[in-house]
């Protein structure tokens, strides 16, 4: 039985990945019971380094590894794991290509106590920018699980947003996986709702919540940020009159940025961002009530669909 | 101890690499001849005689692998494998242009070429996930990386030191090319890092010193710290900026400078002078 846990997901993921491939090596800065990257040391020890709170070091060990045939996966927060490696990310991994995997555990404000030095909500932006780089946000532990299953083969280097806290189950088991897909969760006629991350469930929350008020809403999962479907953002934009994205992101960078640079050029229902208004985290007492504080729920989400679509009707 | 034959193949080998940093850099265009000329005898000696490297076999696993962690020496690097068949002598005149392929610093597009370095501080921390790696792999072979004396400014670099210590990764050589200028003017004056050698050894490395145009001692120093088991081996190469060209020396004018006519004539005429006097 999977975990709701998505940390516990990555790190029994990554034992699966493991045994079934010699050339998965693990590395961790320190914070390896966070990112759960403690269980593959426990199965793997002579394939795990502890690379010490030197989180640049590790970045680029990585490459070294990747340069030998291996497949490392380092790990850290998101925050560190995305700006603090920023350029050995862009130098040591992407220029040449190499299939390094990074972890930024514990990502969007899911430290919720740990406030804005631990938050990372530009992770997206800083990653989405870099050439070869492949950028994930799984919706909740199943898809977690079907990321990581695609990463043996995966080319060049991929960084997976893992979320701190247990998410509501909303991926389809039986439905087929790959990497770049664009997933319906829930079709609809007048809205689409372009979600990632946690905010994969607040939108189908705030879908439920619109239908009883005869509003139908399209819910879809863009676990890809990037490479992102074009084509299939454009479909799925489609026929509808209001587009609202929800990310645990900064709104300049992350999913709204990439659905609409997706959707240049066509003509396209008015869009709404649902995220994080270009600010810092913040401690707080739970998850729930940080994400409410940056307006990141399931009411934001159908606030925001009403609110172009009484636009329209103008 | 090396012979005197030995010698002096490895010393004729680093002035005709020289001349052809000179050939590439050319005329009226910048290029990094001072940190390359520092590096002569040390890439002629690994290249020409200790590492495992077979240029019909840039694959091989087993080959000993070559990081140019100051990645702006790359010119030397470049001639070295000319030299060695690896690279088209006609790319000289194509260097850092979109009809060519050497970039400005190492890129993988570059035949030869191990990892992607010059945003400084990272080669030695690519050498250690190299190590690693090869150590799972029960290879044999060994990690060079060759450092800066400016580049000791990078952190990150002191973080490998303590990660390639702390494994015990004694399949690494470094190399410091000690030439005491960098970009902007001597290190001394830009930022003086006092007690190099003792610092590697508090980083729990085995250092060694020497001469780093002396090729004898090179040749030397690099057998010894093949040799050593239980830590990885630095050895503190004191060299000079833009050896073999004489208004080149120890001068931060020529870390990436153009050159004129009368300047590239004077320089490649003194480096084949230098060359015509091993014997």
């Amino acid at each position: 039985m999977t975990s709701p846990n998505l940390r516990s997901a990555y790190g029994a993921s990554l034992v699966r990945l493991g045994k079934k491939d010699g050339r998965v090596v693990a590395l961790e800065a320190d914070l390896g019971k966070s990112t759960q990257s403690v269980m593959f040391q426990a199965e793997s020890p002579d394939r795990y380094f502890q690379m010490g709170i030197a989180e640049q070091n590790m970045a680029s060990t990585a490459a070294g590894f990747a340069l030998s045939g291996m497949i490392p996966f380092i790990h850290s927060f998101a925050v560190f794991s995305s700006g603090r490696i920023y350029d050995q990310l862009r130098n040591s991994v992407c220029i040449p290509n190499l299939p390094v995997r990074i972890c930024g555990s514990s990502a969007g404000l899911s430290d919720f106590g740990d406030g804005k030095t631990h938050q990372g909500v530009e992770d997206v932006a800083l990653m989405r920018v870099l050439p070869n780089m492949t950028v994930l946000c799984p919706a909740d532990s199943i898809e977690v699980e079907k990321m990581m299953d695609c990463l043996l083969d995966w080319r060049g280097p991929v960084y997976i947003r893992i979320n701190r806290n247990d998410l509501p189950f909303v991926y389809p088991p039986e439905e087929p996986y790959s990497i770049g897909k664009v997933t319906m969760l829930r079709d609809g006629s007048h809205a689409a709702i372009f979600a990632s991350g946690v905010m994969v469930s607040k939108a189908l929350e705030a879908a439920a919540a619109l239908a009883s008020e005869g509003i139908s809403t399209r819910v879809l999962d863009v676990g890809t940020l990037k490479p992102l479907d074009r084509d299939a953002v454009i479909r799925l934009a489609g026929g509808v009159d209001a587009i609202v994205t929800a990310e645990e992101h900064s709104v300049i960078g992350g999913l709204g940025s990439a659905v609409v640079e997706a959707l240049r050029g066509v003509a396209h229902a008015p869009v709404e961002f649902v995220g994080v208004a270009d600010s810092f985290g913040l401690s707080a007492e739970g998850y729930e009530d940080l994400l409410a504080h940056f307006g990141l729920t399931s009411d934001a989400v159908s606030k925001a669909v009403r609110n172009l679509l009484r636009g329209r009707k103008k | 101890m090396a012979n005197a034959d030995e010698i002096r193949r490895i010393e004729r080998i680093a002035w005709d690499l020289r001349a052809d940093v000179l050939r590439m850099i050319g005329v009226g265009k910048a290029g990094h001849l001072g940190g390359s000329c520092s590096l002569a005898e040390i890439v002629a000696a690994l290249y020409f005689a200790k590492m495992r490297f077979d240029p019909k076999a840039l694959g091989d696993p087993c080959r000993d692998r070559f990081l140019l962690s100051k990645g702006h020496s790359v010119l030397i690097q470049y001639a070295a494998l000319a030299e060695l068949g690896v690279i088209p002598r006609d790319e000289f005149g194509k260097l850092k242009t979109l009809a060519g392929k050497l970039q400005g610093h190492p890129d993988m597009m570059t035949p030869g070429m191990e990892a992607v370095t010059g945003s400084l501080g990272q080669g030695l921390s690519i050498a250690v996930g190299m190590a690693l790696a090869l150590r799972l792999a029960k290879s044999p072979s060994r990690v060079y990386v060759i450092m800066g004396d400016g580049e000791l400014a990078e952190g990150q670099l002191w973080e490998a030191a303590m990660a390639a210590s702390r494994y015990g990764l004694d399949s690494i050589t470094g190399i410091l090319d000690r030439n005491r200028v960098q970009a902007t003017g001597p290190t001394k004056e830009i930022f003086d890092i006092p007690d190099i050698p003792e610092k590697w050894r508090a980083f729990g490395w085995n250092v060694s010193s020497l001469d780093g145009h002396d090729v004898g001692a090179v040749l030397d120093a690099l057998d010894e710290a093949a040799a050593k088991k239980g830590a990885p081996t630095v050895i503190v190469a004191e060299t000079i900026k833009g050896k073999g060209v004489s208004f080149a020396e120890n001068s931060a004018a020529f870390h990436n400078a153009p050159m004129t006519r009368e300047q590239y004539d004077k320089a490649l005429l003194e480096i084949e002078e230098s060359r015509r006097r091993v014997q």
